[in-house]
């Protein structure tokens, strides 16, 4: 799970002369470009008007954008044990005892150095970055999994994080999954006993046998991946983290769940979406944050943000 | 990196109603909290109330799981326990012949057996509890105290599965059955709390120390021979100072197996007990039940993570 990036300056965030080069050239008027310093121009008011706009779109009671999600300045820094040599022999590790020596080799990764943002009620944010960019390290982070060495992160309830891998209890049938995982959440028996037909149903797992009483160990990874999707969005969540989690899903399943994620948000709730798939961003999200080397490359509307993101991937080729 | 952002910031600002106030000031203004911040002690307790089906459900599901992929499948429910008892009975019977002074040891020993395996299984798992579940963990958010209290949950089914084999075993070496057999059940409650507060203990320790899951076993043994699961306590307390006897007969392992014994056998006299064993055993069933949530929680935002 662990998303890093090694290149650090000595806890000093310096953004590439280049890439301030490239994000000016291609035509980023649009582009909210936090860049090191760079005064907010063009790119933030219409960011705003966007915002007005979609305010108009969307009345809330207090006529007001509702924050859910604020990240204040974080940076999440790795300690990794025993990434050096040393490790593995027993006498090394006896070596290491007897000369009171705490650890070989203590390798720091500074995987976020320094992101902030806010999210609002009822917005869908895709996170997109190169591999190692900090994205799946960032919403861990939001969802309190992982520690921040410094800033903060506010956030409305509990997020849910729904990982690619986030196994659920594969000796257990997918019918014991449901039931277990609805409970875990906290409905009541008599809750989980009406939305089960529907997880079922959403998950598409019984098209075509009856899947659901056999064990999840013998499930495909794209069948595990729907179950647990279906079960994570069958409670209306204040906020939702999915990383990568519908990558696996077939087509008929991805459209569902974006449909999903559009009701999600309509029930005032924020999703953030980690995906390598611009096209289900595009689908999914009205605004995108960019990451690179663990710094918010562009944070705006999906479709500038993306465009600006593909030709940087074009351009690194 | 501070001016930076905080350019940022008004920048951004300005475009919102909000303006002016910090990261900080908003959040307050909005209510929302730190994340994977830890819950008051009352309302943990709340949330874990409200996950008491969670609790059940799982430790059923698993105890089913558990033999499915046997072929035999829920009938090593009943034969575990009584393998058991038959290799320490061929062992420290036969063998060795520890069963010199006590009556009935056929009975003495399986009902040690079951009730320290308890005990013994609820601490080996909460050990692992957190780290076997890690996905789980990461996948949903409950409180996850109901890890190790499940699987304390689990062990208490499979001991109940050990307890029926119990009654036959003691019934067929000639025990009547009697109204003591009642005590039976506070007994278990008690046992239950502690090894749960025990589990807990455990589960915190061993999710930041793996290595604990590697020690626990021989710290177990150690207690089990300490715990008069094979012979009488009264073999070292004899010859002993007064204060070694005192510490080892308040050995909350060995009251459970007497007081067990006590209430189904009747060759084990009440002058066996300690003086104020209840008391005793009471208290350290609440000692460890509410001294191991305790523990527990203030670790539990750090679970998990990594």
């Amino acid at each position: 799970m662990a998303e890093t990036s090694t290149s650090e300056t000595g806890g000093q965030v310096v953004v590439p002369e280049a890439a301030l080069a490239v994000a000016a050239k291609s035509g980023a008027e649009r582009v909210a470009a936090v860049l090191a310093g760079a005064p907010l121009t063009d790119a933030e008011r219409i960011a705003g008007e966007r915002a007005e706009l979609e305010r108009a779109a969307r009345p809330s009671a207090t006529g007001e954008r509702v924050p859910t999600v604020i990240v204040d300045d974080i940076h999440i820094i790795y300690k990794i044990y025993g990434a050096g040599a040393g490790k593995g022999s027993a006498t090394s590790a006896l070596s290491r005892i007897v000369s009171r020596r705490t650890s070989p080799a203590l390798t720091e990764v500074h995987a976020v150095k320094g992101i902030s943002f806010t999210a609002y009620k009822g917005e869908a944010i895709g996170l997109i970055g190169s591999n190692g960019s900090g994205k799946s390290t960032t919403l861990s982070a939001v969802a309190g999994l992982l520690p921040v060495a410094s800033g903060a992160i506010y956030t409305d309830g509990q997020p849910s994080l729904l990982g690619v891998n986030a196994a659920m209890m594969n000796d257990l049938t997918g019918e014991r999954n449901v039931v277990l995982g609805c409970l875990a959440m906290g409905m009541s028996k008599t809750e989980v006993r009406e939305r089960y037909q529907g997880i079922v149903d959403f998950s598409g797992i019984n098209e075509r046998d009856d899947f659901i009483s056999l064990p999840m160990r013998t499930y495909s990874s794209g069948m595990a991946a729907r179950l647990r999707f279906s079960i994570a969005a069958a409670k209306t969540h204040d906020v939702l983290l999915i990383d990568e989690a519908l990558a696996t899903g077939d087509t008929a399943f991805q459209k569902r769940s974006e449909d999903r994620i559009r009701e999600l948000r309509k029930e005032a709730g924020t999703v953030f979406l980690v995906s390598h798939n611009n096209q289900s961003i595009r689908d999914t999200c009205d605004r995108t944050i960019w990451l690179e080397q663990g710094l918010i490359r562009a944070d705006g509307p999906t479709e500038d943000v993306v465009r600006e993101y593909e030709a940087y991937m074009k351009g690194r080729k | 990196m501070s001016t930076v952002y905080e350019q940022r910031v008004t920048g951004i600002a300005g475009a919102n109603p909000d303006a002016g106030l910090s990261p900080a000031e908003l959040a307050a203004k909005y209510g929302l909290s730190v994340s994977g911040q830890r819950p008051s002690l009352p309302s943990y307790t709340r949330q874990l109330w409200s996950r008491r089906h969670f609790i059940v459900s799982f430790a059923t599901a698993r105890l089913v799981a558990m033999y499915t992929a046997a072929k035999l499948g829920q009938i090593w429910q009943v034969m575990t326990p009584l393998l058991n008892a038959a290799v320490y009975y061929l062992i420290f019977g036969l063998l060795l012949g520890t069963n010199r002074g006590i009556p009935n040891f056929i009975a003495y020993l399986c009902t040690g057996v079951f009730v320290f395996q308890f005990t013994q299984s609820a601490v080996l798992a909460g050990t692992r509890s957190i780290t076997d579940s890690l996905g789980l963990i990461r996948a949903l958010h409950f409180p996850r105290a109901c890890l190790p209290i499940a699987f304390t949950v689990i062990q208490l089914q499979q001991l109940l599965f050990s307890m029926g084999v119990l009654g036959v075993i003691i019934l067929a070496t000639g025990e009547p059955l009697t109204l003591r057999w009642l005590l039976v059940v506070p007994v278990l409650l008690l046992q239950s709390v502690f090894n749960a507060g025990l589990a807990l203990f455990m589960a915190r320790i061993g999710s930041k120390t793996t290595d604990m899951a590697q020690l626990m076993p021989f710290v177990i043994r150690t207690w089990m021979y300490l715990s008069g699961v094979f012979w009488a306590v009264t073999t070292f307390t004899a010859k002993a100072p007064h204060w070694v006897a005192t510490i080892l007969n308040m050995n909350p392992a060995l009251i459970f197996n007497d007081l067990m014994r006590y209430a189904m056998m009747t060759s084990v006299p009440a002058s066996s007990l300690p003086h104020h064993v209840w008391l005793i055993i009471a208290g350290w069933a609440v000692l460890f039940g509410l001294g191991g949530y305790v523990f527990f929680w203030r670790a539990e935002e750090e679970y998990g993570r990594g």
